[in-house]
């Protein structure tokens, strides 16, 4: 099946203006690529503040002003150029960002739903929508700061389906929510993908991640290290040493810390960034390091798990 | 010797609503993890805050060690590690300068925690959430405090973070002989640090 969404070798950085008039360049994605189909979801998981939002961003063409994008992205098959994603941004691409602060705090929920629409065919859209989402009727009259955290997340959903898009980029979709709440809108995201839209995980989160994806991405130092089956991962079946070493640090997996912390934007040199702290690095690794196709997966390493030369 | 709370109630004195806290008694023992569970918005965050000496309650005492806690002075014998390191330090302070207020900090500690020498001269928006919540940590631990309250310290970090935060946490409670509350919504996670759980109904 055609992939939605399909993205080459995405690089995204920033000019900055350090101390002085020096300018620097902050490459924050340095070679990210993934795939989403339809009806797939496909989880991107990396450590919080590692940039990975600015994939949201990219896709959506709203980065600011100072950032370069390079590499491929297409939709449906076509490229998506600035021009076509400011024509599809909040209706075939949606984006469920983190914050409930998206919201407009002034404005009651009912309306925003509508997006300025007041005609009865729109009023019985956005009850239909919030009754879908386990919101009553009166959740229209209320202001975002009247929401709990759930109900927020979800009135976020609700706002997102209202346009029956293609594709559904959810930006860390659970801090602040307890396990009930999380997996009640981790549910809406994978109903959204069995109803035949693609959707884009972003998030720090494995195990949620785990509980509703059908791929993921493993993202480390700008880069996407490893692309999984989520089924691999109980079953061991995992390739990247630093996925292995995600999985391993699970409170119920043995909680193991292995050493060091992930090089930031600009302190990434040639070759593996997880050398420092890979026990399988050797001294080719500080060669460059290609994303390559394994077992039904992606992994950018030269001696992966399981994949061992004899 | 404990951490206890008496009968705190603490309502944030809004009219028609019920408390968020009516009448929770505490008891935490040195060398104690005493995890607190129950949904969001019921107070768990709160009742650290009003632990730690960060808000009073309407009514009921806080007790370190047999001594009302408003009678210490100089360093709180109960100290609070936040989720959000980021609003916990000071954005305009080098964070080298945030730890030096509070005293020396002991020798090893910033080894311990992996905390880079150049981090010392760099301003919180140039550090990750990890690399801060190590400071906080480094701030908090100091001679004399005796009970940490750790509300969701690692929900925003990676696993690996998380793990290296907590194995060291673990070791310097017990070297310290320290009293932990912990919360947390992961369960595995609670399952694995704590030696006991109270559910805030
Ligand atoms: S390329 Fe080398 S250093 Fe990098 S993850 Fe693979 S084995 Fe480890």
């Amino acid at each position: 099946m055609e992939p939605i969404l399909e993205v080459r070798n995405l690089s995204i950085s920033f000019t900055q203006y350090g101390r002085g008039t020096r300018q620097v360049l902050l490459p924050v994605i340095r070679d990210l690529s993934l795939a989403v189909a339809p009806g797939q979801v496909v989880a991107v998981v990396g450590s919080s503040g590692s940039g990975k939002s600015l994939l949201a961003h990219g896709i959506l063409g709203i980065l600011p002003y100072n950032s370069h994008m390079a590499g491929e992205i297409s939709f449906l098959g076509q490229p998506l150029t600035p021009r076509r994603a400011a024509a599809v941004r909040g209706k075939e691409i949606v984006l469920v960002p983190q914050g409930v602060t998206y919201l407009d705090p002034l404005m009651k929920v009912g309306p925003q739903l509508r997006k300025g629409r007041r005609d009865q065919s729109a009023r019985t859209a956005s009850r239909a929508v919030l009754e879908r989402y386990g919101l009553g009727a009166d959740t229209e009259e209320r202001y975002p700061f009247e929401l709990s955290g759930g109900m927020a997340r979800r009135v976020l959903i609700a706002t997102a389906a209202a346009e029956t898009p293609r594709l559904v980029i959810v930006d860390e979709p659970t801090p602040g929510l307890d396990a009930r709440a999380a997996r009640r809108v981790l549910g809406h995201f994978r109903e959204l993908a069995d109803g035949g839209a693609g959707v884009l995980l972003i998030t720090h989160d494995l195990e949620l991640a785990l509980t509703i994806a059908h791929r993921v991405a493993v993202f480390y130092a700008g880069e996407t290290v490893e692309e999984a089956d989520a089924a691999d991962f109980a079953a061991g079946r995992l390739r990247h040493p630093y996925t292995r070493a995600l999985w391993d640090a699970l409170p119920q997996n043995g909680f193991i810390p292995i050493s060091g912390a992930q090089p930031g934007p600009g302190e990434v040199g040639e070759g593996c960034p997880f050398a420092s702290r890979c026990p399988k690095g050797r001294p080719e690794c500080m060669g460059p390091v290609a994303y390559r196709e394994l077992d039904g997966g992606l992994v950018r390493c030269l001696y992966p798990e399981g994949g061992e030369q004899p | 010797m404990s951490l206890e709370a008496k009968q705190l109630t603490f309502g944030y004195r809004r009219k028609g609503k019920e408390p968020v806290l009516d009448h929770i008694d505490l008891t935490l023992e040195p060398g104690e993890r005493l995890g607190l569970l129950g949904p969001s918005g019921r107070g768990k965050t709160t009742l650290c805050k009003l632990l730690a000496g960060y808000e009073k309650p309407d009514s009921g005492t806080v007790l370190v060690d047999g001594k009302p806690l408003k009678e210490y002075r100089g360093i709180c014998p109960v100290q609070m590690i936040w989720q959000h390191p980021e609003t916990a330090v000071d954005p305009l302070m080098k964070l080298g300068d945030t730890l030096k207020e509070g005293g020396p900090v002991e020798e090893g500690l910033l080894e311990a925690l992996h905390i880079q020498p150049a981090w010392l001269e760099r301003y919180p928006t140039e550090l990750s959430g990890g690399e801060l919540q190590r400071f906080c940590i480094a701030r908090a631990l100091r001679p004399g405090v005796r009970y940490l309250l750790c509300d969701e310290v690692s929900a925003m970090l990676d696993l690996i973070t998380q793990a290296q935060i907590w194995t060291f946490l673990l070791d310097q409670a017990e070297k310290r002989s320290l009293g932990l509350v912990i919360v947390s919504h992961n369960s595995p996670l609670m399952e694995k640090l704590c030696t006991r759980m109270q559910t805030l109904a």
